[in-house]
């Protein structure tokens, strides 16, 4: 299987990551390889399967909506890489 | 008293014959000494660990000791530690102080451990040599006198060379492909990944969520045991932990086995396999047979597909797993970024290193419009074909076993030049993950002077089956007892 330079580059901004004209190339053959491996997918007869998504089968708990957790703005954006009065900073997106 | 393993120690502890302090200080010293031979630790939290050894003494001394009061561990890099740097092994979190602690961290301080520092890893747990961490690979201890330098295996790698040099008597583990049972089986040691859902996956910094489990790595069962006393349980924090009790896992360590059906796997014994570990591995089942054991061969059909699926789920999850680290609310951010894009895409490109990005890379493509199903939904149908394989096996066996890797430790450089050949390395542990059972890897012989692993793998919720599996067959041979030279 081959995936060409143009849906690597494609993945690349859906998958917000840069990559130069080099890397493209690595990449085509490391994602080539790698796709072949899943390929082996499929050869199995997988008709009437379900998807299995959870290995115990699940379902999403619930809880009553209620507050639980104190409000700690500070000591999180305290590790934040620029904020100001309480919101993060970013490049401009508006001019 | 480095030799000694975690319950020796806590009964020295009891009798008052050393102080947590001194102990803390001495597990300290032995890191300083030796760990520039293995770079195991990312971090050594020393004043944190000789602070909180005074506070076990003094509990102690209240008489509000636990099994674990005092007792020197480490963590692995992936579980968030307050106040104390967590990097998972990455550029990208290289100066992430978590403003919370891990369940399992909150677990650990609770029983009153002392958290000697964080363990080296492979970058978001993305690896099987851990040769793809930020802070550079990890040497395992078996090979280095001899001149050799090889893998520890990963991705929890850093973990399993403390463990196995005797720097920390036991320390957390996350597997999510294979990530404590083949560094385990690489280094000597003894790691048991518990069934999906049993540990809180809270503050244990995600991978692949429907696969990562954290778990232990000691040199016995009996420590591997205590452990999970301490690690297991439900928590509302996480919305896939299990809601189940929690049984006292050393309980039935000294069960016989008589009677216990061990089931060979036919595919786990094919030609990728080594004969000289296979012999290794034969002979551990001969053990068992004279414990009493009775044994058959087995056939998991779809185990062969493992790998793929495997390739095609864990990536998609980690593509959205990994989109929350963004430049913008913690973690690394590029120098000048010219526009919104340009800080995401150059962050990003900057701060995850190139097995990461491979990843997120095939996630993306998985998960994208017109290939989702062919790839996403096809491999949830072949993890399940999977699953019905254990199902079907536990109707007639109690435990299966078999090698945990194809091959003994292998040399740093040796498989990073195609990522796929690495990927095979997992070969006979990712299916396991898919299914959610638990098992372990349990030190089992040498091939060339390096450690080989005996994979024990059991039916959901049966972790204790394999703890007392495992310290019966510890009871018999001493592999789990030799130290590297």
């Amino acid at each position: 299987m081959t995936i060409s330079r143009e849906d690597i580059e494609k993945v690349a901004v859906l998958a917000r990551i840069r990559v130069d004209d080099e890397q493209v190339s690595a990449l085509e053959n490391d994602l080539g390889n790698i796709l072949d491996l899943v390929d082996q997918l499929s050869a199995a007869d997988t008709d009437a399967i379900e998807p299995l998504a959870h290995p115990l089968d699940a379902v999403q708990r619930l809880r009553p909506d209620e507050v639980t957790e104190t409000n700690q703005r500070e000591a999180f954006q305290a590790i934040a890489p620029a904020t100001e009065n309480g919101l993060y900073l970013v490049p401009r997106v508006i001019e | 008293m480095h030799n000694k393993s975690v319950a020796e120690l806590s009964r020295e502890l009891e009798s008052g014959k050393v102080s947590s302090v001194e102990l803390a200080q001495q597990f300290l010293d032995r890191i300083k000494q030796q760990d520039g031979l293995f770079n195991s630790f990312i971090s050594v939290t020393e004043d944190q660990a000789l602070a909180d050894a005074k506070a076990a003494d003094e509990q102690r001394a209240a008489g509000n000791a636990t099994p674990w009061t005092g007792i020197p561990f480490a963590h692995k890099d992936i579980f968030c530690t307050n106040g104390v740097r967590t990097t998972c092994g990455s550029r990208m979190l290289e100066n992430f102080i978590p403003p919370y602690n891990a369940t399992v961290t909150e677990n650990f301080r609770k029983a009153g451990a002392v958290c000697l520092g964080k363990t080296n890893m492979d970058e978001f747990a993305m690896g099987s040599s851990n040769e793809s961490s930020h802070f550079g690979p990890v040497t395992n201890p078996w090979g280095l006198s001899k001149g050799e330098n090889r893998v520890p295996g990963g991705s929890s790698g850093g973990s399993a060379a403390a463990v196995a040099a005797r720097l920390v008597p036991a320390a957390t583990a996350t597997d999510t492909g294979g990530s404590i049972r083949q560094p385990a089986a690489l280094c000597g040691i003894t790691g048991l990944k518990p069934t999906y859902g049993r540990v809180s996956r809270y503050g244990m910094i995600a991978f692949a969520s429907s696969l990562d489990q954290g778990g232990t790595m000691a040199r016995t069962a009996e420590d591997n045991a205590l452990m999970l006393n301490v690690m297991a349980g439900f928590d509302p924090k996480d919305s896939t932990s299990v809601d189940r009790a929690v049984p006292d896992y050393t309980a039935s360590l000294n069960e016989p086995l008589k009677g216990l059906r061990i089931g060979l796997p036919k595919e786990y014994f094919s030609d990728q396999l080594s004969p000289a570990m296979e012999e290794q591995v034969r002979a551990a089942v001969k053990e068992y047979e004279k414990l009493g054991a009775t044994v058959k061969e087995v056939s998991l059909p779809n185990a062969k597909l493992a790998i793929a699926a495997y390739y095609v789920i864990a990536p998609a999850e980690a593509s959205a797993n990994l989109s929350r680290f963004d430049g913008v609310r913690y973690g690394y951010r590029c120098e000048d970024p010219k526009d919104l894009m340009d800080l995401y895409t150059r962050t990003r490109a900057e701060g995850f290193g190139t097995e990461v990005k491979r990843r997120i890379l095939v996630g993306t493509y998985a998960l994208s419009a017109g290939y989702f199903d062919a790839y996403y939904l096809k491999a949830q149908k072949v993890r399940r074909l999977i699953q019905q394989d254990f199902i079907n096996a536990f109707k007639d066996v109690d435990v299966l076993m078999s090698p945990t890797t194809p091959s003994p430790a292998f040399s740093l450089g040796e498989k990073t030049s195609d990522p796929v050949t690495m990927y095979l390395e997992d070969i006979f542990t990712i299916a396991v993950n898919l299914a959610g059972v638990p098992a372990m890897s349990v030190p089992a012989g040498f091939v060339d002077g390096l450690p080989v692993g005996l994979q024990i793998i059991g039916n959901y919720f049966d972790e204790a089956r394999l703890l007392n599996a495992a310290h019966q067959f510890q009871q018999v041979t001493d592999w789990h007892q030799r130290e590297p030279q």
